[in-house]
């Protein structure tokens, strides 16, 4: 049996010690915000929290885990309830396909966790093991710079409502 | 227009049908036509019958109003749409264009995407021609449908229709007496074909359309909420992973059944002739199988892949289809100086972040498939010629994947989970690649040639311009069964359609190869490859990224040679007064002319027309170049955009800033690795993109909105100009002119050390 404990609610699984965490998440917890992405830690798709690090779940084998606790996307609020960066990435619209998102959030709020207020430098070099595909980087970084309380002008900014005209 | 448009033939600039699209221009004043009338698609052709050629968007194939939009006597309303999200927000825009039209508010409407089973076929969702062909068409069918239903109210009310006020599906009297649409519908039938005009609302007078509603599909993303194909989960379901071939064309010689089969929880070895797959009960266990299946497995070597030095010259060898596009004269000045150049792009992939997934089910002889594939009605006709079934025995539904950016994976897998699911009735499989699949088993966009020459006279006047592509095929959509991947391998193989090119006006990989600009002298050739040296279909705007790429550079070669601002001999040579409004706006909220920069820093400017049929775009870009490594770094963009009636602006928004970084990484960093015997980028390392260190400081998108105008499509319109800018701005900062892409790292570092 392994016992995990995500998002605050112990569980025991009866599964192969050897599978990685991301398909324990997944299959058995039902729990669909990390992603596989390369299963090779290269992409950061399937990205949670263990302790308080951001850990890629597709190589992480659930023996490994232990007592520490795993946070998911869904540890941080509901559609109804969207936690802090939730709500700031669905106020930025930062997302096109939104594959990458759980786990951009979830890299985020390892920072945000141990560092409140991010330098940008700070910021980007933690962001970079995550790729997204759809170039949605500028609303990403924005919706974290939002809710670490970061000035941002790096967009024209979806809260104004541009009709153009503006010849 | 450019002056090849001014010389078409007016019966086939009206109506022009061709192998694989079909497209008509408005001729009426844009006011007038709201409707967007441009129906294409890759893929098969689209047939469309006389009486309905004069119906709007989508309703020239799809004319049935109840097609598109149903009200119960109860009074529910469901909308459909032929079409699929594929990240870009149209659920959320096509949505509101309905609601705008019915006077409802979009949270009482019940909104469906493509379904065989359900929904009208539209085809692919590709070519931005979502918002354009069924936005247009919902705009008209709800437009016709509420008039229908207020007609009805009208009669049973004994009032004026004029008089009567609709709101949120409830059509009122003066004297508050009042008719629900449920109510009213009884007196109507929608079953009816719908008329080439429609009691449009006045744009000044819109209230859903032209605002940035947040996308319908976007908190669920962000909470977990089971979003994708890659997230099904049904009763009973079991894992499937694929074992693909190491080379084009290998044959399966041996596998270790015996042994695969011993391995926890796999369920079933599926091998047929090259097709070989494993379903376990768990995905982790399907994994497992599947690693130790593919390395036990023996194949012959495959066919040989062209060398990556010589792809570039022998596509003008292979490219045996020599096809003008545009051949215009006039009598200029004489020329006093020429230039010429060659642009190279090469091979790259989609990339999806998400490697391609389906869910399948097989069971008393139906077989429904769960699918991100852009087009399900192309792919539930080619599963029915690959599997002897009759089409109405099967069922493609479209549940969103990750994104794709055009032909990738996604058929090919919904091909692998329907021959599993038909060899296990009644059990869901679920499959989904793996990353080393997935990228090297893309359709990936083809390499490209392409040679331009032009003219100035004394004045700085462009007098002539001669221009010719070499590529192989950007659409190998799904028009047969031997189009999926997995039916050629099996045992009784099936052959691909042969590969022809798409035509004027959209174009393939001639695709925005007609400079928008006015030319006196104009000769386009588009040489097309039937054959292809590595698999390749259609990405984010086909041809029009390179081609866009080569005018624009070369429109800044000639301003330099002119010794006229680059901005201004663009609107010199232009007449087209949107393309001038977008550059000018771009150029004033740039802030062009920069003053001189800091060194290694470089400002460049390009502008797009996308397909010379849809939004427009001009982009100015700030990069910076580190000399040592040849690493460039995009700084700050400002874009100016006009895609006529903006439906939702923080959509366009969205996807033009998507647009411009994925352009920016596929410009700058981006090459498929391969030699002769093997593609060699199988995983992020061997294929680096984009990634946060250079994302760019800022990125500002300002809109042109043309209210009452056409929607013109917009998510790949960014693509080209991008390219063009970045050519010119590493122009700008290094004094070297960059015609292979990709521009940055070693290739500029040798550039700028010569």
């Amino acid at each position: 049996m392994i016992q995990l404990t995500v998002n605050g609610v112990q569980h025991a699984l009866d599964i192969d010690p050897s599978t990685p965490l991301l398909y324990a998440l997944r299959n058995d917890l039902q729990l669909h915000g990390a992603k596989f992405g390369c299963g090779l830690g290269q992409c950061g798709a399937c990205t949670v929290i263990v302790d308080d690090r951001a850990v890629f779940s597709c190589l992480l084998p659930v023996s490994a885990i232990g007592n520490r606790a795993v946070r998911t996307v869904e540890g941080l609020g509901t559609i109804d309830h969207p936690g802090t960066l939730q709500k700031a990435f669905i106020e930025h619209q930062a997302a096109q396909c939104g594959y990458c998102i759980a786990g951009m959030i979830m890299r985020a709020q390892a920072l945000l966790d141990r560092t409140p207020h991010p330098t940008e430098a700070q910021l980007r070099e933690h962001m970079e093991p995550n790729l997204c595909r759809c170039g949605t980087h500028m609303r990403i970084l924005a919706a974290i710079r939002q809710a670490a309380g970061l000035v941002d002008d790096s967009t024209v900014g979806s809260a104004r409502p541009d009709t153009g005209a503006s010849q | 227009m450019s002056t090849q448009d001014n010389d078409m033939d007016e019966g086939r600039r009206r109506f022009m049908v061709s192998g694989s699209l079909f497209v008509a221009f408005s001729l009426l004043p844009e006011v007038n036509a709201l409707a967007q009338e441009v129906i294409a698609d890759e893929g098969a052709a689209v047939h469309v019958a006389k009486e309905t050629e004069a119906l709007a968007g989508s309703l020239k194939t799809n004319p049935l109003l109840d097609a598109w939009i149903k009200i119960t006597p109860g009074g529910k309303v469901t909308v459909f749409t032929g079409k699929v999200e594929l990240g870009t927000g149209v659920r959320t825009a096509l949505l509101q264009i309905a609601a705008e039209e019915l006077n409802m508010a979009p949270s009482l409407i019940t909104f469906l995407t493509a379904d065989t089973g359900l929904s009208p076929d539209e085809g692919l969702t590709a070519g931005s021609h979502t918002i354009a062909d069924s936005g247009s068409a919902l705009l008209n069918a709800a437009a016709q449908v509420r008039g229908l239903l207020v007609d009805a109210a009208a009669k049973r009310l004994g009032v004026d229709g004029a008089l009567l006020n609709v709101r949120d599906a409830k059509i009122t009297a003066p004297d508050g007496r009042a008719v629900t649409y449920g109510e009213a519908v009884q007196s109507v039938d929608l079953h009816r074909n719908a008329t080439p005009t429609s009691p449009l609302k006045d744009p000044k007078t819109f209230k859903v359309i032209g605002t940035s509603m947040p996308r319908l599909d976007i908190p669920g993303k962000l909470t977990g909420g089971a979003s994708y194909v890659q997230d099904m989960h049904m009763p009973n379901m079991v894992h499937a992973r694929v074992v693909l071939p190491p080379a084009y064309d290998a044959t399966l010689l041996d596998i270790n059944e015996a042994e695969v089969l011993k391995i926890p929880g796999v369920v079933k070895i599926i091998r047929n002739g090259n097709l070989l797959a494993v379903v376990a009960k768990g995905e982790w266990q399907a994994v497992l199988a599947q690693r130790a299946l593919s390395a036990g497995s023996r194949w012959s070597p495959g066919r040989a892949l062209p060398d990556p030095n010589t792809v570039h010259r022998e596509l003008k060898t292979i490219a045996t289809q020599h096809i003008e596009i545009a051949n215009t004269h006039a009598p200029t000045a004489p020329a006093v100086k020429t230039l010429s150049a060659t642009y190279i792009k090469r091979y790259l992939m989609h990339g999806s972040i998400g490697p391609s997934c389906s869910v399948a089910q097989f069971e008393n002889d139906e077989l429904t498939v769960w699918t991100h594939s852009q087009g399900v009605y192309p792919l539930r006709d080619g599963l029915a010629e690959m599997l002897s079934m009759p089409k109405e025995k099967i069922r493609c539904i479209h549940v969103e994947g990750s994104g794709c950016y055009g032909h990738n994976g996604a058929d090919d897998v919904a091909a692998h989970a329907a021959l599993i699911a038909v060899t296990l009735p009644g059990r869901p499989i679920r499959v989904q690649w793996m990353r080393d699949q997935e990228h090297t088993w893309d359709h990936f966009t083809p390499a490209m040639i392409t040679e331009v020459s032009a003219s100035l006279d004394a004045q700085g006047h462009i007098v002539d311009w001669h221009y010719a592509l070499w590529s192989s095929s950007h659409n190998e959509r799904i028009v047969n069964a031997g189009r999926l991947m997995p039916a050629t391998m099996l045992a009784k193989p099936f052959v691909s359609a042969p590969s022809v090119p798409m035509l004027q006006p959209e174009g393939g990989g001639d695709r925005n190869a007609i400079p928008l600009y006015s030319l006196p002298n104009v000769h386009i050739m588009n040489n097309f490859s039937p054959t292809m040296p590595l698999r390749t279909s259609a990405m984010r705007s086909l041809g029009a990224h390179t081609n866009v790429f080569a005018i624009e550079s070369f429109m800044d070669e000639l301003a330099f040679s002119a010794h006229t601002d680059p901005v201004e001999f663009r609107l010199k040579h232009l007449q087209d007064p949107r393309a001038q409004d977008v550059i000018r706006l771009a150029a004033k909220q740039f802030g062009w002319p920069r003053a001189p920069r800091q060194a290694n820093h470089g400002v460049g400017f390009a502008f797009g027309k996308y397909k010379n049929l849809m939004a427009y775009v001009a982009i100015a870009v700030e990069i910076s170049v580190e000399r040592e490594t040849g690493q460039v770094r995009l700084e700050h963009v400002v874009a100016a955009v006009d895609s006529g009636q903006i439906v939702n602006p923080d959509g366009i928004r969205n996807q033009i800033e998507g647009g411009i970084l994925q352009s920016s990484s596929w410009t700058l960093y981006e090459e498929l690795q391969y030699d002769t015997t093997q593609i060699r980028s199988f995983d992020w390392s061997s294929y680096p993109i984009l990634r946060f260190s250079a994302v760019p400081s800022s990125v500002k998108v300002h809109l042109i909105d043309r209210p009452g105008s056409p929607f013109l499509g917009s998510a790949e319109a960014s693509m080209g100009p991008t390219a063009g800018a970045l050519a010119n701005a590493l122009f700008d900062a290094t004094g070297k002119r960059l015609r292979q892409m990709p521009l940055g790292g070693d290739g500029l570092r040798r550039q700028i050390e010569v």
